[in-house]
């Protein structure tokens, strides 16, 4: 368990809440939808605070305007990755916003192993930092569920 | 209300040789009043309010601003007419009492956009407030609002990175962020500095904030502070796995020594620096450009507007600072909280928050905006709440500001009696709650207390915030509010 205050990586809007159920996740879906956003999922199993490219479950739901069929598609990542990284996100085609507007996390690995500070001394007292998450440790083909 | 006047002796004298002969003539006489212009697309307009000396008449008063805040000098000079001289004179075209206020009028003033240097606020800024403020025959004036035109506009960079860019580089969306301000301000050590930040990012916090007057001084010089600083960034990052930042204050006594904080900053990773207002306008642009540069979300402490933003009678209100600061080019400005230890009119607050926010500011009477402001897609700066705020109102905040907003609360984090870390933990808890509840469709604003106290209920970090601040709240009557409505002094 990572030692931070809710023992898990805090990244997206929720962490620090109990887990969304699935009648929790459609609320904040349809708030979306009501709202002109699409949905689109993402998995990985390399959480690293700047790892921005999670992978695509297939393309952003443009189409899509029910929570049902946004939850399903939640549900396929869920049963083909259950121990990877799973994120929900909103997107905003608005004109001088035209990015992602909202972002949480709804799938998480039983064990979340959290990352290492290295500290490279370097000249005077200055260090050079690198966040190095352990779940990376092995090459990508042998990780992933078990 | 239109004012009446004497047409026969208070308007412009077309025959120039009367024009021109030597002595002293009304600033109506000589051109800066004209009550049929037509403001173009592209003048800079201006309204003022002004209190007119006993006996000055507040037509003569006007024009007296846009001549002394134009090209007029107290008398005739032949020298005008070696110059497309109407091009240079701005014009006040329209004036009214203010409502329910004597001795008080509005002043509409048009500019030529060839009064101007393109990119410069600092240019601007000596026209407009240069000498006018002085000026004897009025008691006291006040910049209330500003339109800068589009054309003008595209001449400024503007923030550096935006709140836009800045949410996808923090990896943080559809919500607030948090922070807090490191304290106490002065005293730390370097290392006991750290300290306080670490406990606040790993608790929750996304980031922690130099208070405007830490810069180096005997107790901590800069360098320990961002090597410090440094280290507990990084290790917040590593406990949680999020991006975290500690607004690392460059500001000093001369801009090459701003340069040389900056860059260290830059060296050991930090994802912001911060200036205070009191920089100046140059070098608030030049340090943007810097940021822009190199990466920087450019933070701004509005350090020392009180002074002049205050007092609804003279200066300059906020939201003309605000603009001029979204131009200049800064990421975060502090615009007030509304409901916490500062001065701010909740609808006058959200009125600031729109100028940096928006992509078309609309007239809006009642929050205090006069002009319609187009901002020909400049980036947005992300307005920071800061000063007296805590758990219990994340209720309010949520519904006065919405999500684009930093909400740092210093003591509420700090002074929580179970620590720093509970403290965030409390102030994030409480923010992810109210999100969640509003998202679903709840009532915030009435049921805000409801839904924290029901939360508190598994978290004991935001119970002990809630007995320790719940009751807490700073219900003073503001000393600038609009004209337009009576609204609230206090937000609940």
């Amino acid at each position: 368990m990572m030692t931070n205050p809710v023992g898990r990586i805090t990244q997206g809007q929720f962490s620090y809440l109990p887990e969304l159920t699935d009648a929790e996740i459609s609320l904040q879906v349809q708030y979306g939808l009501n709202k002109g956003y699409a949905w689109s999922v993402e998995y990985t199993d390399d959480p690293h605070p700047r790892n921005t490219y999670w992978e695509m479950f297939g393309l952003p739901m443009f189409e899509l305007r029910d929570a049902a069929g946004v939850l399903m598609e939640v549900n396929n990542c869920r049963k083909t990755f259950p121990q990877h990284y799973i994120r929900l996100m909103a997107f905003d085609s608005t004109r001088g916003v035209e990015t992602i507007v909202m972002s949480f996390i709804v799938n998480r690995p039983e064990r979340e192993p959290g990352f290492a500070l290295v500290r490279q001394e370097t000249h005077g007292r200055t260090i050079r930092y690198t966040v190095r998450p352990y779940a990376t440790d092995r090459p990508e083909s042998e990780r992933g569920s078990r | 209300m239109a004012i009446a006047l004497d047409k026969s002796t208070d308007t412009a004298i077309k025959d120039t040789a009367k024009r021109y002969r030597a002595g002293v003539l009304k600033y109506r006489q000589m051109g800066y009043w004209d009550a049929e212009y037509v403001p173009k697309d592209t003048d800079t307009l201006c309204l003022f309010r002004i209190t007119p000396q006993e006996g000055v008449d507040p037509v003569e008063a006007a024009a007296a601003v846009a001549g002394e805040s134009s090209t007029a000098t107290w008398t005739v000079v032949w020298t005008d007419r070696l110059t497309a001289c109407d091009s240079y004179r701005a014009k006040a075209y329209r004036v009214e009492p203010v409502p329910n206020t004597p001795g008080q009028y509005f002043a509409w003033v048009a500019y030529d956009i060839i009064l101007f240097e393109e990119g410069s606020i600092a240019n601007m800024t000596a026209s407009l407030i240069g000498n006018v403020f002085s000026f004897k025959p009025l008691k006291a004036a006040r910049l209330e609002d500003i339109r800068i035109p589009v054309a003008y506009v595209k001449t400024f960079k503007g923030p550096p990175t935006g709140l836009i860019v800045e949410r996808e580089r923090l990896d943080k969306f559809g919500r607030p962020l948090l922070g807090a301000t490191t304290k106490p301000k002065l005293g730390l050590s370097g290392r006991n500095y750290g300290r306080v930040v670490y406990e606040g990012l790993k608790g929750g916090l996304d980031f922690m904030k130099d208070d405007e007057n830490i810069n180096s001084q005997p107790f901590m010089h800069w360098r320990d502070r961002f090597l410090n600083v440094m280290d507990a960034v990084n290790k917040a990052s590593a406990a949680t796995g999020e991006v975290k930042g500690s607004y690392l204050n460059v500001t000093a006594g001369t801009v090459e020594d701003m340069y040389e904080r900056a860059e260290f900053a830059k060296e050991l990773g930090s994802v912001v620096i911060m200036v205070d207002l009191v920089v100046g306008w140059s070098t608030i642009q030049s340090i943007s450009n810097w940021s822009r540069k190199n990466d920087m979300i450019l933070h701004m402490h509005r350090a020392g507007h009180g002074t002049y933003t205050r007092q609804k009678n003279h200066g300059i209100s906020f939201r003309v600072i605000a603009k001029w600061l979204r131009l200049a080019g800064v990421d975060h400005l502090h615009t007030g909280t509304a409901v916490g230890k500062l001065e701010g009119d909740p609808m006058t607050v959200q009125g600031y928050y729109n100028v940096c926010r928006d992509s078309y500011t609309k007239q809006d009477l009642p929050r205090g905006l006069f002009f319609d402001q187009d901002w020909a897609d400049l980036r947005k700066v992300m307005p920071v709440a800061s000063g007296g705020i805590h758990a219990g109102q994340m209720h309010l905040l949520l519904d006065l500001f919405g999500d684009d907003v930093v909400l740092q609360f210093g003591g509420g984090t700090i002074g929580h009696p179970a620590g720093i870390q509970a403290g965030a933990v409390a102030n994030r808890v409480a923010l992810e709650l109210m999100v969640k509840a509003r998202n679903e469709g709840r009532d915030i604003k009435n049921e805000g207390l409801d839904i924290l106290r029901q939360g508190a209920k598994s978290c004991s970090p935001l119970q002990q915030a809630l007995d320790t601040w719940g009751e807490i709240s700073f219900n003073y009557a503001s000393t600038d509010s609009s004209d337009y409505s009576p609204t609230p002094a206090v937000a609940h």
